[in-house]
């Protein structure tokens, strides 16, 4: 078949939507994942969506509601766990060893215990269902929203947080909400490239897009637009090669731009510096 | 109102944490463009007070206004200074977004563009001598060009009250300079009142009208000569302290915690402000 041939296909359509919304939603968190250095929040909630895709395949059948509930769940245990700044990586640590073990278990209790725990660790888009895309299209639309009106507490919050809390912006809650979005956009990007490789939608189109510049709102816009490359790109290059699975066409795009925006980026970070006089 | 109303008033204000007690019985009236240093050591409850003032600390007992009103978050009332602070090199901010932080990012939504918001803040950066360096990395500023932005971003709200904590911290005696001459311009100018929390009163004693110094539940308020004085500080820590005059300077010997003056000199730790809760 060719590429034209699968796009008139409804599975294919289906994941391509998915594809793009979670690039859109993971391109959009990444900027603020790297200010507030919550890049452990996003591996650790990723790798957790493991046990709740176990999860929700030993209760209901379906990794992927598993996955969205359990996301939820692991948001607030580290809400609540790592309410200090200095304890959330060490109560990342502590809810991922064990929720890792308890989705090895879980799993053990499925027939094709191996494929299927490749497919979650891995992504595999393409063999979710009709009613698993709507969920995640769903899912991604409500982050969306929230996000755009989160956005400019958040930045506050995350760039400059002593004085966003004297300006009047609830910090905790902007983090505990944010958490939230940053576990269900994690879930959401492991549909499609696997929990394992979540980082090269949620963290590398951000870092390339930091390297290119030092306006939010353009470095919010890039990374969006690079994790939509790296998305769609990838999963459109996996279908002309049946042999190479979409989440290493994704991670192998988000990486070759990172790379073209640090040669690049080096002219940008050398400004002209003024001197001010005392 | 009348610009001679009190901008700051407190009356039996009292704060006390668990049954630690910061200061009991404040009274403090502060005038349209007066200059108050606020000193004292560690856990005295200077940067709690300025937190009471933001609307962000309930007192214990006593009362607070601030033009007026009791203080709430987010007021455009107050403008605050922060101590300066290391930001990454490769944080995606510019000096002039985090100016217009300062406009309306405690709001909910996305900043549209706007032409109005802009000129604002093109016209706060002019106003401290920023307009060279305001659209460069935030990362890649100097301290002093960090605290020119500070001040463009507490000034942008055209607050009455200035409330400084700490802002000449890890500063070069340059730009300690030039911070406190914009300060000083602008309470001239506008009449603002600045509360302004230190360990080091000398950078700013020439700006002094008068010094609020705390310690353990004890104050006391008045002209620095009236204040640092040894009979006055030995009082109010309850041991001998010498305080001297040295060419101009003031420099205190003996005070215990030796969180001031000349002695122990850039220590700083907020007691209170310790543990920031924010996850994620």
């Amino acid at each position: 078949m060719s590429l034209g041939d699968y796009l008139q296909l409804g599975f294919v359509q289906h994941a391509l939507i998915a594809g793009a919304l979670v690039a859109i939603i993971s391109g959009l968190i990444g900027p603020f994942v790297i200010t507030r250095r919550a890049a452990f929040a996003v591996h650790g909630t990723a790798e957790l969506s493991f046990t709740g895709a176990a999860a929700g395949l030993v209760v209901a059948n379906d990794a992927v509601a598993g996955a969205l509930i359990g996301s939820l769940v692991v948001a607030a245990a580290i809400g609540l766990l790592g309410v200090r700044e200095r304890e959330r990586d060490s109560a990342i640590g502590v809810i991922l060893a064990f929720g890792l073990g308890v989705g090895v278990w879980l799993l053990s209790k499925q027939h094709g215990f191996s494929s299927t725990a490749t497919k979650i660790l891995f992504g595999y888009i393409f063999g979710v269902s009709t009613d698993q895309i709507w969920l995640l299209v769903a899912v991604a639309g409500g982050v969306l929203v929230t996000m755009t009106v989160l956005y400019r507490p958040l930045l506050f919050a995350s760039v400059d947080p002593d004085v966003a809390e004297a300006r009047g912006v609830r910090g905790r809650m902007v983090g505990l909400v944010f958490l939230v979005v940053l576990a269900l956009t994690v879930t959401e990007a492991a549909q499609i490239v696997g929990t394992l490789l979540v980082l090269s939608l949620a963290i590398t189109p951000a870092a390339a897009a930091q390297r290119l510049s030092a306006r939010p709102a353009v470095v919010t816009g890039l990374s969006v637009l690079f994790a939509l490359v790296a998305s769609v790109g990838g999963l459109l290059a996996s279908l002309e090669t049946p042999s190479v699975k979409a989440s290493v066409w994704i991670t192998t795009i988000s990486f070759a731009i990172y790379v073209v925006a640090r040669v690049a980026g080096t002219r940008v970070t050398v400004r002209r510096r003024v001197p001010v006089p005392a | 109102m009348t610009r001679t109303k009190p901008t700051v008033a407190l009356r039996g204000a009292t704060l006390r944490f668990g049954a630690r007690e910061l200061w009991a019985g404040l009274d403090l009236d502060v005038a349209p463009g007066e200059f108050v240093a606020v000193l004292g050591p560690n856990g005295s409850g200077k940067t709690s007070l300025l937190k009471v003032l933001l609307g962000l600390q309930r007192l214990t007992s006593g009362s607070v206004t601030v033009c007026g009103r009791t203080p709430r978050r987010g007021s455009d009332l107050v403008g605050y200074v922060p101590q300066q602070k290391a930001f990454d090199r490769d944080l995606p901010l510019r000096g002039r977004d985090l100016v217009r932080l300062g406009l309306d990012g405690h709001r909910w939504g996305t900043a549209l563009p706007s032409r109005a918001a802009r000129a604002r803040v093109d016209r706060a950066i002019e106003s401290v001598g920023a307009t060279a360096f305001a659209d460069a990395p935030l990362g890649m500023l100097s301290g002093g060009e960090q605290q020119r932005l500070r001040i463009a971003q507490a000034l942008l709200g055209d607050p009455r009250v200035l409330l400084c904590d700490e802002p000449l911290l890890s500063l070069d005696l340059a730009h300690q300079q030039a911070t406190t001459a914009l300060i000083d311009a602008r309470r001239r100018e506008a009449k603002t009142s600045v509360l302004f929390v230190t360990h080091e009163i000398n950078p700013v004693l020439p700006l002094v009208d008068r010094v609020l110094y705390l310690v353990g539940g004890r104050w006391a308020i008045g002209p620095p000569d009236q204040v640092m004085t040894s009979a006055r500080l030995s009082a109010l820590y309850g041991t001998d302290v010498d305080v001297l005059r040295v060419r101009g300077r003031i420099v205190v010997v003996g005070a215990p915690d030796a969180a001031h003056g000349d002695v122990g000199a850039g220590h700083h730790h907020h007691p209170v402000d310790d543990d920031h809760e924010v996850p994620v």
